[in-house]
């Protein structure tokens, strides 16, 4: 699958892991959960309105367009929010 | 929180360089200032620190700005315990003279009653609205320099910088650097604009000026730079394929890419000064509404300061001297010793970076043309995917000839990102319809929570 951001520095921290849609994937310790998912896939979300992708816009925590749904209902905004272990997101793609 | 702070505190709110300066200036006058951001830790945008576990040398991250960074933090990291410092912690709302806050952690809430009030909330990137701007892979500038400074990542592997703005070059240079593929660099002003600015953006003495010598770097290390351009859309169907622009001699251009990173200068986050009841002018230079406040950085409103950023963008050179003469404006209205000779030099210093700020204006222009022709099926607002044919087709039905009522009607600027993203492109869409200058169709009033806050499970569903 491909990815939108690439690692350029930093790449010998803890690893972490999660699931995006279900499958296993790999993070680091560190990595927002924005930087996480992106390093996996291009989107993060669907917007509720268009279903149209979307992979946040400003990683300041000012646009909003990054929430994403956890597999528990909840969502966070994910250029604000460190990974952790275990964690589970839906990033609106019908598997 | 359980709020521990005497009824009479004095609130900074941001941690950036204006209120590292405004909060250390209080405490050599005695004062025991409340230090409010939501970020994890200090440096606002400028200088972001990366977060624990990360180990690049301080040179890597801020390059030429290293030792004013270092400074910056230094300062901040010595007030330790003589500060209420308050990491984590959004400000949603200001009213009767309370503070309102959360813990971005916890969700836990806290109200502060203050006595006067410091805002020092920085600046966003302005962007203007195009086809396809919504696709994975486009992001603003500052957004781009974040990934790379705050996580060591490049938002893409074939990345293209483009728009009219002091983070244009900056950024692409600092990707370069650090090994991203660059594929150009696209700048909607004409170059001449830049060398012609040159002697007034000097007088910021920061990263601005090093624009050119920017310029000079990428193309010396082969990146393709190119002025006078517009920006015509984004096109793509999962993400970012490629960035279509017109040439300064009209001919269309498509650059392939997996992302962009644009944006059109800054704009204050001013949302609390607005809450505070600050009331805003129009500014022709900067082509967008800023709150009053005067060369010390008093606003109208009794006990309510501005500096840096949030006030007027100056840069963070500015941003420091301005949080300083904040707080001694502060000092001086409470009948407390301060350093008058003090305030005048910084008076003195400030003043000088007016010019500065002109010059960036003339440097990084905002492109009217291209916030004109914006077209009935772009989205305009992001956050509900509203095109600017919606708010023009209200606009026709109803008559709503001003920025709330179009907002009331079409819901542009009533999202998530309350009217952040999209206001200063809604605001050229609706001047254009009724033809009028874009100060007279007003500007999107701020509303609490300034960013969504879950809902008080103490007040119930
Ligand atoms: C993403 C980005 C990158 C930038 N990079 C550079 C650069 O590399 N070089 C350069 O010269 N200029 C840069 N700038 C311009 C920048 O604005 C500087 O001029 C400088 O950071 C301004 O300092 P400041 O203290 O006014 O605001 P900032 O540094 O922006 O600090 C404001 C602080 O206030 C906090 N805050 C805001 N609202 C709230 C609230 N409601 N509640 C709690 N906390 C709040 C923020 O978290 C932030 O830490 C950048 C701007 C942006 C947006
Ligand atoms: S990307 Fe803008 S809020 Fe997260």
């Amino acid at each position: 699958m491909p990815s939108q951001f690439t690692r350029l520095a930093e790449r010998d921290r803890r690893p972490v892991s999660l699931t995006i849609d279900g499958t296993p994937a790999a993070a680091l310790e560190g990595d927002t959960l924005l930087t996480a998912i992106l390093t996996n896939r291009r989107r993060v979300r669907a917007n509720e309105f268009d279903q149209g992708p979307r992979a946040g816009f400003c990683l300041m925590g000012a646009c909003q367009d990054c929430w994403v749904l956890m597999t528990g209902g909840e969502r966070v905004r994910a250029c604000t929010t460190f990974v952790a272990e275990g964690m589970a997101v839906m990033t609106g793609i019908k598997p | 929180m359980s709020d521990t702070a005497p009824d009479n505190a004095i609130v900074v709110i941001g941690a950036g360089p204006a209120g590292t300066r405004a909060a250390e200036t209080l405490v050599k006058a005695g004062v025991k200032p409340v230090v409010i951001d939501e970020a994890p830790k200090s440096g606002g945008q400028i200088y972001r620190r990366q977060p624990d576990g990360f180990r690049r040398p301080i040179e890597d991250l801020y390059g030429y700005e290293a030792p004013k960074a270092r400074a910056v933090h230094a300062a901040f990291d010595g007030l330790s315990d003589r500060i209420d410092y308050r990491p984590n912690t959004l400000v949603w709302e200001v009213r009767e003279g309370l503070v309102h806050t959360i813990d971005n952690a916890t969700d836990k809430r806290g109200s502060l009653p203050y006595a006067a009030l410091v805002l020092a909330t920085g600046a966003m990137d302005r962007v203007v609205p195009m086809p396809g701007w919504t696709l994975p892979g486009v992001y603003t500038l500052g957004g781009a320099q974040i990934a790379l400074k705050f996580q060591g990542c490049a938002i893409g592997s074939r990345v293209v910088f483009a728009g009219s703005s002091p983070l244009l070059y900056l950024v692409a240079y600092q990707y370069a650097k650090a090994g991203a593929k660059v594929e150009a660099v696209i700048d909607t002003a004409p170059f001449a604009a830049k060398v012609k600015a040159l002697p007034d953006l000097v007088l910021g003495g920061s990263t601005f000026a090093k624009g050119l010598y920017y310029v000079g770097w990428l193309r010396a290390h082969g990146v393709r730079c190119v002025s006078g351009a517009t920006l015509l859309r984004a096109e793509g169907k999962d993400g970012i394929e490629a960035l279509v622009w017109r040439d300064s001699g009209g001919g269309e251009q498509r650059t392939a890419c997996d992302a962009l990173g644009y944006g059109f200068g800054l704009k204050s986050e001013s949302q609390v000064a607005d809450l505070c009841g600050v009331p805003f002018r129009f500014d022709q230079g900067q082509r967008q509404f800023v709150p009053e406040v005067d060369a010390a950085g008093r606003t109208p409103v009794k006990g309510v300061y501005a500096c840096g950023d949030g006030a007027t963008v100056r840069g963070a050179d500015a941003a420091e001297l301005a949080g300083e003469r904040a707080a001694l404006a502060l000092l001086e209205d409470r009948g407390q010793a301060f350093d008058r000779a003090r305030a005048q030099a910084l008076d003195a210093a400030l003043a000088k970076l007016n010019r500065f700020r002109r010059g960036m204006d003339a440097a990084f222009p905002f492109p009217v043309e291209m916030a004109k022709a914006i077209a009935d099926d772009t989205i305009v607002c992001r956050c509900e995917a509203i095109t600017a044919g919606e708010a023009r087709k209200w606009m026709r039905d109803l008559g709503a000839m001003e920025m709330n009522r179009v907002k009331a009607f079409s819901r542009v600027g009533m999202g998530r990102c309350q009217g952040r993203v999209c206001g200063t492109g809604a605001a050229e869409v609706v001047a254009a319809e009724c033809g009028l200058p874009i100060e007279e169709v007003g500007r999107l009033r701020g509303q609490a929570p300034v960013k969504p806050v879950p809902l008080d499970p103490a007040e119930g569903e």
